[in-house]
Order: structure tokens, then sequence, then C-alpha cells
């Protein structure tokens, strides 16, 4: 588990429009990286690029590479399907299926992939998977009550849980504290720091303090201007950031005196 | 703006301070609206019934002349507000009696007059050899049942899958010209549907080609279009956020509709199609010149005539024969048989989109 990706060149496109220009990364495995900016810079976008989702809004389409390891991503040879099972993704707003009960929401990865197995097994990885998501303790008695019913926080605990039942390499967060009150934020948080040991993590995030606090590498979107595409301003180690920045656009949104 | 609040008086046609109206107002006294619609209900009644005028001039007289007087009472006492607030629900109710009177009116009638064959007969024989009293609808209410049944048979698939196709698939072109043909089916008037599958049907079989088949497919001529628009709505209503958690995980497009996409929308569609076989379920012409009437059983579909209850409702009436009454309750009792059956179906649909519905606790 866990694995390296690098980004060579990437330019993304939503039909003609270039909405970020030439992004070129590492993203260490087993650490958390995160990815901050300005609204409508185009970290959405660029993490939707990580695990193909981005091509599934007509008509985007990228430009440039993307390597798990040994593997593009983007190589014609490549299904978008099998990339998903391998890097999953937790959304800003907690979306479990309400149709499903909170056990089918976790089995919801394998049992929708028509992957069998046995009740037991499936009974271990459920309880195991809500466990990584700190979440087993508050629902282990209503297992089969609906996902829907449950808390803000505690839905956005089960969506991770479903994206780490089916055991993918990488994980992409996206704003996933930003419904959440402070409490939920920081059970979030700590679940990051364990969930890292395993995993590699990349995470959108508009709160700076909680880049500072959970993340190893810190990278800065910004936009030029309206119109302009987004594009990768700087990237390294948080302390290093949040500190001694080397570009002044970086600085200026940190300290406050952007825009 | 902050200065205008600061000296209000600077500029007063943009600033028209509504401070300095006096908090209470005068009130009407206690039920003296409703004191006033007995009254005027009262006075038209007593216009009817002692002068001998219409029934029809009484009642709006007296509707106006309520709407008059308490208009221009509370006008006087509480105000303008109040008193248009008083005008517009008394329009409005107004409208609501109007609209529910037919509505009332036609129930009342279908029942008293459908009760009166209402008995273990009239539901379990059909009209083999009957010329006068007696008889019944047994083989009518097969018939609608099956004609209907084979038409939500063939109109269910087609209808959902198209509807799947303009909303998970469908771009550009194609989509667009669907949409707008699904449109325009929905405003075939049903007997063009009956004569596209009597034509269609003749095609096959030759002139004069009765079949219940015949009369499905007109049905279903009618039924997919509302089939596809209430799926499509429902598939519509399902938040994206869910198919991309589908994707997410891994799971390819088709099954995220099967099992994310359609389990969420299911209430919906299952009340809407139920809605749609309500819909055709009373439709008469296209089943006069598709399945057309027989006195006896026929529960094939793919032989020959089939009776159905709007069909045998319609040719008791137009065609009485000689003992003319008892036709006439065979044909209300055929009404009421059908407004039941319907009536049921929306119950169906009610459980059914209770059943599904996604839960939350």
């Amino acid at each position: 588990m866990a694995k390296r990706i690098e980004v060579k060149d990437l330019d993304i496109y939503y039909d003609k429009f270039l909405a970020v220009q030439g992004v070129s990364m590492t993203i260490q495995p087993r650490s958390v990286t995160a990815l901050i900016g300005p609204s409508g810079c185009g970290k959405s976008t660029f993490l939707r690029t990580l695990n193909r989702m981005h091509e599934l809004v007509p008509n985007a389409r990228v430009e440039g590479s993307i390597v798990m390891d040994d593997d593009d991503l983007y190589a014609p040879s490549v299904d978008p399907v099998n990339v998903r099972r391998q890097i999953g993704m937790v959304f800003q707003r907690a979306n479990p299926f309400p149709t499903m009960s909170i056990y089918d929401n976790v089995a919801a990865g394998l049992k929708l992939n028509n992957r069998r197995l046995k009740k037991s097994e499936m009974d271990d990885l459920v309880e195991r998977s809500l466990k990584s998501a700190n979440l087993w303790e508050e629902v282990k008695d209503r297992l089969q009550k609906p996902g829907s019913g449950l808390s803000g926080g505690q839905q956005q605990r089960l969506c991770i849980a479903r994206a780490v039942a089916v055991q993918p390499e990488v994980l992409l967060m996206d704003e996933p504290c930003s419904a959440l009150d402070p409490i939920s934020t920081q059970a979030i948080e700590d679940l990051m720091l364990e969930l890292k040991a395993n995993y590699t993590i990349v995470i959108v995030t508009h709160n700076m303090q909680q880049a500072a606090r959970v993340s190893d590498t810190t990278g800065f979107f910004n936009l030029q201007g309206v119109g302009k595409p987004g594009e990768l301003v700087e990237i390294d180690e948080t302390t290093k950031i949040f500190s001694t920045p080397s570009q002044k656009a970086t600085e200026d949104y940190i300290s406050g005196r952007f825009g | 703006m902050s200065t205008s609040t600061t000296t209000p008086e600077q500029d007063p046609e943009l600033h028209t301070p509504l401070g300095g109206v006096p908090l209470t107002a005068g009130q009407l006294p206690r039920g003296a609206a409703p004191g006033m619609l007995v009254a005027s209900a009262v006075a038209g009644l007593l216009l009817w019934l002692l002068a001998g005028w219409a029934i029809v001039p009484c009642a709006l007289l007296a509707a106006a002349a309520y709407v008059v007087i308490v208009y221009t009472w509370s006008r006087a006492v509480e105000g303008p507000r109040k008193a248009t607030d008083r005008l517009v629900t008394a329009i409005v109710s107004g409208a609501f009696l109007l609209a529910l009177l037919p509505l009332i009116s036609v129930l009342f009638t279908v029942v008293s007059k459908g009760l009166e064959r209402f008995d273990a007969e009239f539901f379990t024989y059909s009209m083999v050899g009957v010329t006068g009293e007696g008889g019944g609808i047994y083989h009518a209410m097969m018939g609608t049942l099956i004609i209907t049944g084979l038409a939500a048979l063939i109109s269910v698939p087609i209808g959902m899958l198209t509807a799947i196709y303009l909303v998970e698939y469908g771009r550009g072109k194609l989509a667009k010209a669907i949409t707008f043909f699904v449109d325009v089916m929905t405003g075939i008037p049903s007997i063009v549907a009956g004569l596209f599958a009597y034509a269609l049907f003749v095609m096959i079989f030759g002139p004069g080609v009765r079949m219940g088949i015949a009369g499905a497919v007109a049905l279903s001529v009618l039924m997919i279009p509302t089939v596809v628009r209430s799926t499509e709505e429902m598939l519509k209503l399902v938040p994206n956020e869910l198919r991309e958690a589908s994707y997410a995980l891994g799971v390819p497009r088709w099954r995220t509709i099967v099992k994310v996409v359609l389990p969420t929308a299911l209430a919906g569609i299952a009340t809407g199609v139920t809605l749609a076989i309500a819909r055709v379920i009373g439709e008469t012409a296209p089943l006069l010149v598709t399945a057309g009437l027989t006195d006896g059983d026929n529960f094939d579909p793919f032989d020959g005539r089939m009776t159905t209850l709007s069909v045998y409702s319609y040719y008791e009436y137009v065609s009485p024969g000689l003992f003319a009454e008892a036709s006439f309750d065979r044909a209300w009792g055929a009404a009421l048989v059908l407004i039941i059956i319907v009536m049921v179906l929306n119950l169906i649909a009610r459980i059914i989109s209770k059943l599904f519905a996604p839960k939350t606790r």
C-alpha cells in the first residue's frame, strides 16, 4: 500500500478553457500533502485529475503525465475505473448512499463491484474500516440503520470508512472538514494522522491552520487573475511554507495579506 | 446608504419612513366575517326558494355580496392591507370550491348510479346471451387488466431505458431529438394512437383485425412518454454527489446506475409508473378501434376481440337495446369499477413510494 505519485507538466482543460497550467509535483507515500490556495484556483480540479474523476465532466481533458510508482495513469491502455479503485476519494459534502445501511455503505465498494466475501470476512472488513475511521464505537449497535441518519461529522467519517474499505493506495480528500464543527474536524484530523501510516493522503483545504497541523508537505495554488489559469506557485515542506516561503505570493496568502 | 439611514428626510421619495405608524389597528368583531358568509348564503337561499330565481345566479350573487360587504367593511375598520387579505382569501377559497364542485358531482353521480348493480352476478358473469336485465362485467374487467398490464409491460422498460439514456448518457443532437419527440408524443390525441396501432396490425394481419395486444400497443404509445418524463425527472433529482461517490469507489458507470441511481430514485419512478397506468386505464377511443367489443370471455390478447371496461360502458350507453334501464345501470356500474381501480392504483403508488423512499432512521 501507499504509492508515490509524480505529476509532470500537467495542463487541465474544461473544453477549450485552460483551468490549471503546468503543475509538476511529487507526492510522497505515507505522508499528508496539503493543497491550499484561494477559491477557483484549481486545487479541487487538480485533485480530481489524480484519480481521473475530472474527465467525468463532458469535454474535460488533461495534458501532461501523472505517474503512480511506475504506472502512467493517463496511458491509453489504463482503465479509469481501475485507477479509481486504487485511489479513493472523500468529498467536501458527506455523501453516504441514502438507500443503504451503515454496514452496506462501508461494504459498498466491494458490494457494488460484485466482490463476494464470506459473511464473517465482510463483517471483519466493515469493523476494521469503521475502526480506522474512528466511528466503530459510535455505530456498532446500529449497523443496520440508514447511514443518512448519522450526524454530519459521523457521515463524513462513514465516507472515509467507505473509501478505506476498498484498501486504496492513495486517499484524496477534497475539503473534508469544511462543513463540519471543530470537534468533528479534530476527529478527522486525528484520523488523517493515523491513516498516513498506511496511505498516501492528499488533502485540499481552505483552512491554513489545518494544513499546518496535518500535512508534511504543502502546495500553494494561485491564479494570476480572472479568466487566467491556476498554477502551482510552490510546494515544499509544510514548516518551510509557513515560516519562510520562497515566493512573495505564498507569504502574502498565508499571512492574510492576499488580494 | 449609511447617510440615508441617518437623515431619512433628505430623500422622501426613496425612503418612506415606516416609523410613526401605529402598532395597533382596528379589528372586525369576532365572527363578523363568518357571520357575513352565513348571512349572504341565507339571503341567496331565500332568493332561490322564495323569489324563485335559478340557483346559479343566486349563489353567485350571494358570493359577490359577501366579498363586497366584507371588503368595504374591513377597509373601513382594519385598513387596506387586511381588507386585501380578506378579498384574496375569499377569491382563492371560491376558486377552490368551484374546482371541487364538478369533482364531487361526478363522484356522487357515478357512485349513486353505479351502486345499483354491485351484486355478485355483476362481477362474475359476462354478457353472453344477456338481452335484458342481469349480465356482468367479468370479461370487461379481465380485459382491462390484461390490456393495461400488457401496455405497462411494453412501456415501462422502454420508457425507463429511454429516461436512463437521456439522463445518464444522452448528449448532443440525438438526446435533444428524443426529448423533443417525447414531448410531441405527450400531446398525441388518444384516437391517433389507436389508429396507429390499428394500422400497424392491419399491415400484419389484414383489415378488420381486432386484438387485445393491438389495444396494449395503442395504450403504450400513450404511456411511454409519461413514463419517460416522470422517470427522467426522478433520475435528475438524484444528487450527482452519489454518482461521484460511487465512481470514486471504482464502480463502473452501468453498475452505478443500476445499484446506486435507480434504487435512490425508485420510489419516485414507481409512483410515476403507477400514475401513468392510471392515466391510460380509462382510455376508450384507442381501444374501440383496436380491441373492439365482445360479449363473452376472451382472455387471450393475441386472438380476437377483447372487451374493456371503458368500451363496455360506452356501448352499454350508446346502444342500450330494448331494456335501456338495465343497460344504463351496467354502464354506470362499469364506470364505478373503473374509478375504484384507478383509486386503488393511486393508493398503491403512495404505499410504494413510502416503502421505497430512502429512510433516515
